[in-house]
């Protein structure tokens, strides 16, 4: 699906990802993990072309992602900040992506899921950060791509609509699609992803699932297996 | 944003137009006039309206980014966006004053659209060096700081350089070299051109006599016009090849 060599990146004299190497196969959900500033997003960017490397492969679902921008096609990408345009409405702006990829009818019922409706005349400066990621996620999730990318899904969502989150990644799962997450909260991640990424000082220390990492531990959860990861590593 | 101030910019020129005509009577004369105005006006709006644009609507141009769309299809549209309804409005604004006041029965007519032309130029010309400018800056101080000394570098300080050097250097022969001297930037160029055009030459003593023979002729007009097209494209060039390269 996914397959990254040797990415290398550096912002000025940070090196941000010094030689990732990883293979998404198709199908599933993956979690990638790390500290703050370990790369997460960069590699993300990184794979929506967003981020031109320094060094380094990257091809999505056979095709290699430099100078090509028809791949973007097969990816959902779900931003971590949602910055939208603030003086637009809510419903010109789900028009407008619409117009841009393809047509969907899925919307409607994102809408209706997340109970967008009495927002869709809104100005999205005046919105509050929960609902802007609600809109985020009804633009991500509308269209029927193989491949789906979420940077911090969660952030400003209630209880109820985060249920709804769920819900609605591991229907897309059950679809047999691709899903990449990047997430903070751990609970989220050990309930919702088959595999585990994990990030540090720009290399790949693990990969594999949350029962091999915690073998590999030796602690009894997950959270705590994290911990042990970056006690180790920073002490 | 865009489409509220480029009403005003046009409602601007709308005013300026009609007032012009009504102050002078005369519609040479009110060229004359309104060339001093556009000749530093329309860098100014050009250059700030570009930065400005760009950096309101970089949190877009990152949602675009993600989307299925070349990098340079989302600048280059950005930017013919700005300098497109700059232009527009440049245009609709002097022109409809000035057909109203009878302007296709007058013999400044070739005069008025060579303004029109060099107007529109310099709207590319400014707009495409700033969206350069904002490419290279992340930060907002900075790039509008020297988007601003670029418009005063071009229209105040390069004269001023210019005819320092002139008179530095009076006993050699300086055609030529105030010849490719105003070659080089592109307010000057249309200053010359239109001041040319308008048959006030006589004012500019010898060196007037010089450019009149150079810019007078369909030569010196072409190449006029040929450098005014270098300087549109060579910083869209820029542009496409900038944003290809940078991280967003």
């Amino acid at each position: 699906m996914v397959t990254i060599e040797n990415l290398h990146k550096k912002f000025g004299k940070n090196q941000v990802l010094s030689g990732v190497d990883l293979n998404i196969s198709e199908g599933g959900i993956f979690a990638v993990l790390g500290p703050n500033g370990s790369g997460k997003t960069t590699l993300i960017k990184s794979v929506l072309g967003m981020v031109i490397p320094d060094k380094g492969n990257i091809t999505v679902l056979g095709e290699n992602i430099k100078k090509n921008s028809e791949y973007r096609h097969k990816i959902d990408y779900l931003p971590q900040i949602a910055n939208f345009p603030s003086n637009l409405r809510v419903k010109e702006l789900i028009k407008m992506i619409k117009d841009l990829r393809k047509p969907t009818n899925e919307d409607e019922r994102l809408i209706e899921l997340f109970r967008l409706e009495p927002f869709l005349d809104k100005k999205l400066g005046n919105l509050s950060g929960g609902t802007k990621q609600k809109v985020n996620l009804v633009l991500t999730f509308m269209f029927d791509s193989p491949l789906i990318i979420l940077d911090e899904p969660t952030t400003g969502l209630d209880p109820i609509s985060l249920i709804r989150l769920k819900d609605l990644i591991k229907a897309e799962k059950a679809k047999g699609k691709t899903v990449l997450i990047t997430s903070h909260i751990m609970s989220f991640v050990e309930e919702i992803s088959d595999e585990i990424v994990f990030i540090l000082e720009g290399k790949i220390y693990f990969k594999g699932t949350i029962q091999k990492l915690k073998t590999k531990t030796n602690q009894p959860d997950f959270e705590h297996a994290i911990a042990s990861i970056l006690t180790d590593n920073h002490a | 944003m865009r489409s509220r101030w480029s009403y005003v910019y046009f409602a601007f020129y709308l005013l300026l137009g009609v007032v012009l005509l009504f102050l002078n009577n005369d519609l040479s004369k009110a060229v004359i006039t309104l060339m001093n105005v556009i000749i530093v006006l329309v860098p100014l709006i050009g250059t700030i309206f570009g930065v400005m644009y760009y950096y309101n609507s970089q949190e877009f141009t990152e949602l675009l980014l993600a989307q299925p769309i070349k990098r340079s299809s989302i600048f280059l549209g950005q930017y013919l966006g700005v300098a497109l309804s700059l232009s527009m409005s440049l245009i609709l604004g002097l022109g409809i004053p000035f057909v109203f006041y009878g302007l296709f029965e007058s013999s400044a007519i070739w005069d008025f659209s060579l303004l029109l032309i060099t107007g529109t130029f310099l709207t590319l010309i400014f707009t495409a060096l700033a969206f350069n400018i904002a490419l290279s800056n992340e930060n907002k101080i900075k790039g509008f700081g020297y988007a601003i000394l670029l418009w005063l570098f071009l229209a105040v300080i390069y004269d001023g350089l210019f005819l320092m050097t002139l008179i530095l250097f009076e006993d050699y022969p300086l055609d030529k070299v105030s010849l490719i001297g105003t070659m080089l930037n592109p307010i000057d160029l249309s200053r010359t051109l239109i001041l040319l055009k308008l048959d006030i030459s006589a004012l500019l003593g010898y060196t007037g006599a010089v450019f009149k023979q150079f810019f007078g002729t369909s030569f010196g007009l072409i190449v006029s016009f040929v450098m005014l097209t270098i300087w549109v494209v060579m910083p869209v060039l820029r542009i496409v090849f900038k944003s290809k390269k940078k991280d967003f």
